[in-house]
Protein backbone atom coordinates (compact mmCIF):
# COMPACT_ATOMS: atom_id res chain seq x y z
CA UNK A 1 0.00 0.00 0.00
CA UNK A 2 1.03 3.59 -0.49
CA UNK A 3 1.28 4.49 3.17
CA UNK A 4 -1.42 7.13 2.90
CA UNK A 5 -5.04 6.47 3.84
CA UNK A 6 -7.86 7.92 1.77
CA UNK A 7 -9.35 10.06 4.55
CA UNK A 8 -7.96 13.49 5.46
CA UNK A 9 -4.96 13.08 7.71
CA UNK A 10 -1.76 14.72 8.74
CA UNK A 11 1.38 12.66 8.41
CA UNK A 12 4.48 14.01 10.11
CA UNK A 13 7.49 11.71 10.20
CA UNK A 14 6.10 8.48 11.56
CA UNK A 15 3.05 9.95 13.27
CA UNK A 16 -0.24 9.91 11.40
CA UNK A 17 -3.30 11.61 12.88
CA UNK A 18 -6.68 12.42 11.45
CA UNK A 19 -10.29 13.39 11.95
CA UNK A 20 -12.68 11.76 9.50
CA UNK A 21 -16.39 11.57 8.76
CA UNK A 22 -15.89 8.27 6.94
CA UNK A 23 -15.26 4.76 8.17
CA UNK A 24 -11.84 4.47 9.79
CA UNK A 25 -9.46 2.52 7.51
CA UNK A 26 -8.40 0.09 10.23
CA UNK A 27 -6.57 -2.54 8.21
CA UNK A 28 -4.78 0.09 6.10
CA UNK A 29 -3.51 1.73 9.25
CA UNK A 30 -2.27 -1.56 10.69
CA UNK A 31 -0.39 -2.26 7.46
CA UNK A 32 1.02 1.28 7.45
CA UNK A 33 2.40 0.79 10.97
CA UNK A 34 4.52 -2.21 10.00
CA UNK A 35 8.21 -1.37 9.56
CA UNK A 36 11.28 -3.61 9.32
CA UNK A 37 12.46 -2.59 12.80
CA UNK A 38 9.14 -3.33 14.49
CA UNK A 39 8.12 -6.79 15.63
CA UNK A 40 5.02 -5.62 17.49
CA UNK A 41 1.96 -3.77 16.20
CA UNK A 42 -0.76 -3.08 18.76
CA UNK A 43 -4.19 -1.88 17.66
CA UNK A 44 -6.98 -0.43 19.78
CA UNK A 45 -10.33 0.29 18.19
CA UNK A 46 -13.08 1.96 20.19
CA UNK A 47 -16.41 0.75 18.77
CA UNK A 48 -19.97 1.89 19.32
CA UNK A 49 -21.47 -0.29 22.06
CA UNK A 50 -25.11 -1.12 22.69
CA UNK A 51 -25.19 0.33 26.21
CA UNK A 52 -23.62 2.98 28.43
CA UNK A 53 -23.99 4.20 31.99
CA UNK A 54 -26.85 6.35 30.74
CA UNK A 55 -28.90 4.01 28.56
CA UNK A 56 -29.46 0.54 27.15
CA UNK A 57 -30.27 -0.15 23.52
CA UNK A 58 -27.79 2.30 21.99
CA UNK A 59 -27.99 2.05 18.18
CA UNK A 60 -25.82 4.96 17.11
CA UNK A 61 -23.53 7.65 18.49
CA UNK A 62 -23.31 11.09 16.94
CA UNK A 63 -19.85 12.55 17.59
CA UNK A 64 -19.29 16.30 17.65
CA UNK A 65 -15.83 17.88 17.80
CA UNK A 66 -14.09 21.23 18.07
CA UNK A 67 -12.77 20.16 14.67
CA UNK A 68 -9.77 22.36 14.18
CA UNK A 69 -8.23 21.39 17.52
CA UNK A 70 -8.57 17.63 17.15
CA UNK A 71 -5.62 16.92 14.90
CA UNK A 72 -3.32 19.22 16.88
CA UNK A 73 -4.22 17.38 20.05
CA UNK A 74 -3.78 13.96 18.44
CA UNK A 75 -0.36 15.07 17.17
CA UNK A 76 0.66 16.18 20.65
CA UNK A 77 -0.41 12.79 22.03
CA UNK A 78 1.58 10.90 19.38
CA UNK A 79 4.61 13.10 20.09
CA UNK A 80 4.15 12.53 23.82
CA UNK A 81 4.15 8.77 23.31
CA UNK A 82 7.32 9.00 21.21
CA UNK A 83 9.06 11.13 23.87
CA UNK A 84 8.26 8.52 26.44
CA UNK A 85 9.04 5.44 24.33
CA UNK A 86 11.68 6.55 21.80
CA UNK A 87 11.84 3.10 20.24
CA UNK A 88 8.32 3.43 18.79
CA UNK A 89 8.08 2.86 15.08
CA UNK A 90 4.83 4.33 13.83
CA UNK A 91 1.86 5.85 15.63
CA UNK A 92 -1.56 6.32 14.02
CA UNK A 93 -4.39 8.09 15.87
CA UNK A 94 -7.70 8.59 14.08
CA UNK A 95 -11.06 9.81 15.37
CA UNK A 96 -14.32 9.64 13.47
CA UNK A 97 -17.07 12.23 13.88
CA UNK A 98 -20.68 12.40 12.78
CA UNK A 99 -23.06 9.47 13.08
CA UNK A 100 -21.40 6.15 13.82
CA UNK A 101 -23.62 3.04 13.91
CA UNK A 102 -23.44 0.22 16.42
CA UNK A 103 -20.32 -1.90 15.98
CA UNK A 104 -18.33 0.54 13.88
CA UNK A 105 -15.10 2.13 15.09
CA UNK A 106 -15.12 5.71 16.34
CA UNK A 107 -11.48 5.81 17.34
CA UNK A 108 -8.31 3.98 16.32
CA UNK A 109 -4.89 3.74 17.92
CA UNK A 110 -2.13 1.79 16.16
CA UNK A 111 1.36 1.69 17.62
CA UNK A 112 4.34 -0.26 16.34
CA UNK A 113 7.55 -0.92 18.25
CA UNK A 114 10.43 -3.37 18.21
CA UNK A 115 8.88 -5.33 21.11
CA UNK A 116 5.41 -5.87 22.52
CA UNK A 117 5.96 -4.29 25.94
CA UNK A 118 6.37 -0.73 24.72
CA UNK A 119 3.79 -1.23 21.95
CA UNK A 120 1.08 -2.25 24.43
CA UNK A 121 2.02 0.39 26.99
CA UNK A 122 2.27 3.21 24.46
CA UNK A 123 -1.05 2.15 22.92
CA UNK A 124 -2.71 2.37 26.31
CA UNK A 125 -1.12 5.78 26.91
CA UNK A 126 -2.47 7.04 23.59
CA UNK A 127 -6.09 5.96 24.08
CA UNK A 128 -6.12 7.18 27.68
CA UNK A 129 -4.92 10.62 26.57
CA UNK A 130 -7.38 10.74 23.68
CA UNK A 131 -10.13 10.30 26.27
CA UNK A 132 -8.74 13.11 28.43
CA UNK A 133 -7.46 15.67 25.96
CA UNK A 134 -9.31 15.65 22.61
CA UNK A 135 -12.37 17.95 22.25
CA UNK A 136 -14.96 15.38 21.15
CA UNK A 137 -18.45 14.75 22.55
CA UNK A 138 -20.83 11.87 22.01
CA UNK A 139 -24.58 11.93 21.75
CA UNK A 140 -26.12 8.48 22.02
CA UNK A 141 -29.33 7.43 20.30
CA UNK A 142 -31.36 4.49 21.59
CA UNK A 143 -33.82 1.99 20.19
CA UNK A 144 -36.57 3.89 22.03
CA UNK A 145 -36.02 6.93 19.82
CA UNK A 146 -34.49 9.08 22.55
CA UNK A 147 -31.00 10.52 22.51
CA UNK A 148 -28.75 12.40 24.87
CA UNK A 149 -25.25 13.65 25.55
CA UNK A 150 -23.16 11.21 27.52
CA UNK A 151 -23.17 12.47 31.09
CA UNK A 152 -19.98 10.97 32.49
CA UNK A 153 -17.34 12.84 30.49
CA UNK A 154 -13.99 14.19 31.70
CA UNK A 155 -13.03 17.86 31.99
CA UNK A 156 -10.72 18.44 29.03
CA UNK A 157 -7.05 18.44 30.00
CA UNK A 158 -3.85 19.68 28.36
CA UNK A 159 -1.78 16.91 26.78
CA UNK A 160 1.37 17.82 28.76
CA UNK A 161 -0.54 17.70 32.05
CA UNK A 162 -2.29 14.43 31.26
CA UNK A 163 0.97 12.87 30.04
CA UNK A 164 2.75 13.81 33.27
CA UNK A 165 -0.03 12.31 35.34
CA UNK A 166 -0.41 9.14 33.30
CA UNK A 167 0.87 5.85 34.64
CA UNK A 168 0.32 2.28 33.50
CA UNK A 169 -2.64 0.53 35.08
CA UNK A 170 -2.50 -2.82 36.79
CA UNK A 171 -4.68 -5.80 36.01
CA UNK A 172 -8.26 -4.65 35.40
CA UNK A 173 -10.80 -5.60 38.02
CA UNK A 174 -13.23 -8.26 36.97
CA UNK A 175 -16.42 -6.67 35.78
CA UNK A 176 -19.86 -8.13 35.17
CA UNK A 177 -20.80 -5.31 32.81
CA UNK B 1 -16.60 42.07 20.30
CA UNK B 2 -15.46 38.58 21.42
CA UNK B 3 -17.01 35.51 19.80
CA UNK B 4 -18.25 32.67 21.98
CA UNK B 5 -18.21 29.13 20.57
CA UNK B 6 -20.44 26.50 22.13
CA UNK B 7 -20.20 22.74 21.84
CA UNK B 8 -22.38 19.72 22.57
CA UNK B 9 -24.63 20.28 25.61
CA UNK B 10 -23.54 23.94 25.84
CA UNK B 11 -24.58 24.47 22.22
CA UNK B 12 -27.92 22.78 22.79
CA UNK B 13 -28.64 24.69 25.99
CA UNK B 14 -27.91 28.00 24.27
CA UNK B 15 -29.70 27.09 21.06
CA UNK B 16 -26.77 28.16 18.91
CA UNK B 17 -23.20 27.20 18.15
CA UNK B 18 -21.70 30.69 18.23
CA UNK B 19 -22.56 34.24 19.22
CA UNK B 20 -20.95 37.66 19.55
CA UNK B 21 -21.05 38.81 23.16
CA UNK B 22 -19.80 42.16 24.49
CA UNK B 23 -17.49 42.38 27.47
CA UNK B 24 -14.03 43.61 28.33
CA UNK B 25 -13.22 40.68 30.62
CA UNK B 26 -14.02 36.99 30.43
CA UNK B 27 -16.22 37.39 33.52
CA UNK B 28 -18.32 40.05 31.79
CA UNK B 29 -18.70 37.96 28.66
CA UNK B 30 -19.73 34.85 30.59
CA UNK B 31 -22.17 36.84 32.76
CA UNK B 32 -23.81 38.20 29.64
CA UNK B 33 -23.89 34.70 28.13
CA UNK B 34 -25.67 33.36 31.23
CA UNK B 35 -28.24 36.16 30.98
CA UNK B 36 -28.73 35.64 27.28
CA UNK B 37 -28.88 31.83 27.24
CA UNK B 38 -30.54 31.03 30.59
CA UNK B 39 -30.32 28.63 33.50
CA UNK B 40 -29.65 25.39 31.66
CA UNK B 41 -26.72 27.01 29.89
CA UNK B 42 -25.42 28.37 33.22
CA UNK B 43 -25.56 24.86 34.67
CA UNK B 44 -23.60 23.41 31.71
CA UNK B 45 -21.11 26.28 31.85
CA UNK B 46 -20.40 25.59 35.52
CA UNK B 47 -19.21 22.08 34.59
CA UNK B 48 -17.30 23.20 31.48
CA UNK B 49 -13.78 24.35 30.72
CA UNK B 50 -13.24 27.61 28.89
CA UNK B 51 -10.57 28.29 26.30
CA UNK B 52 -9.55 31.65 24.91
CA UNK B 53 -8.05 31.49 21.42
CA UNK B 54 -7.41 27.77 21.82
CA UNK B 55 -5.63 28.10 25.16
CA UNK B 56 -6.96 26.46 28.29
CA UNK B 57 -7.43 28.77 31.27
CA UNK B 58 -6.51 27.95 34.83
CA UNK B 59 -7.45 29.38 38.19
CA UNK B 60 -9.50 32.56 38.58
CA UNK B 61 -10.36 33.42 35.00
CA UNK B 62 -13.05 36.11 35.37
CA UNK B 63 -10.58 39.02 35.26
CA UNK B 64 -8.87 37.91 32.05
CA UNK B 65 -9.18 40.75 29.51
CA UNK B 66 -11.10 40.10 26.28
CA UNK B 67 -10.63 41.96 23.02
CA UNK B 68 -12.52 42.16 19.77
CA UNK B 69 -11.78 39.08 17.75
CA UNK B 70 -11.03 36.88 20.76
CA UNK B 71 -12.56 33.45 20.52
CA UNK B 72 -13.98 32.08 23.76
CA UNK B 73 -14.86 28.37 23.61
CA UNK B 74 -17.09 26.60 26.13
CA UNK B 75 -16.15 22.92 26.34
CA UNK B 76 -18.39 20.65 28.41
CA UNK B 77 -16.77 17.48 29.83
CA UNK B 78 -15.48 15.51 26.84
CA UNK B 79 -16.58 12.00 25.91
CA UNK B 80 -14.64 11.04 22.80
CA UNK B 81 -13.33 7.62 21.92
Amino acid sequence: MSGQPSSPTYLVDDNLVGLTRDRIPISEMIEWAVTPACGAVVTFTGTVRDHSNDRVGVVEIDYEAFDRHVEARLSQIAAGARDRWPSLGRVALLHRIGRVPLGEASVLVVVSAPHREEAFTAGRFCIDLVKECVPVWKRESGTDGTSGWVSDGNPIEDVATAARRWHPVGEPERSVR
Amino acid sequence: MPTILLFASAREAAGRAADMIPGSTLGEVLDEARLRFGGEFARVLAASRVWINGEMLHGDVDGIPCRAGDEIAVLPPISGG
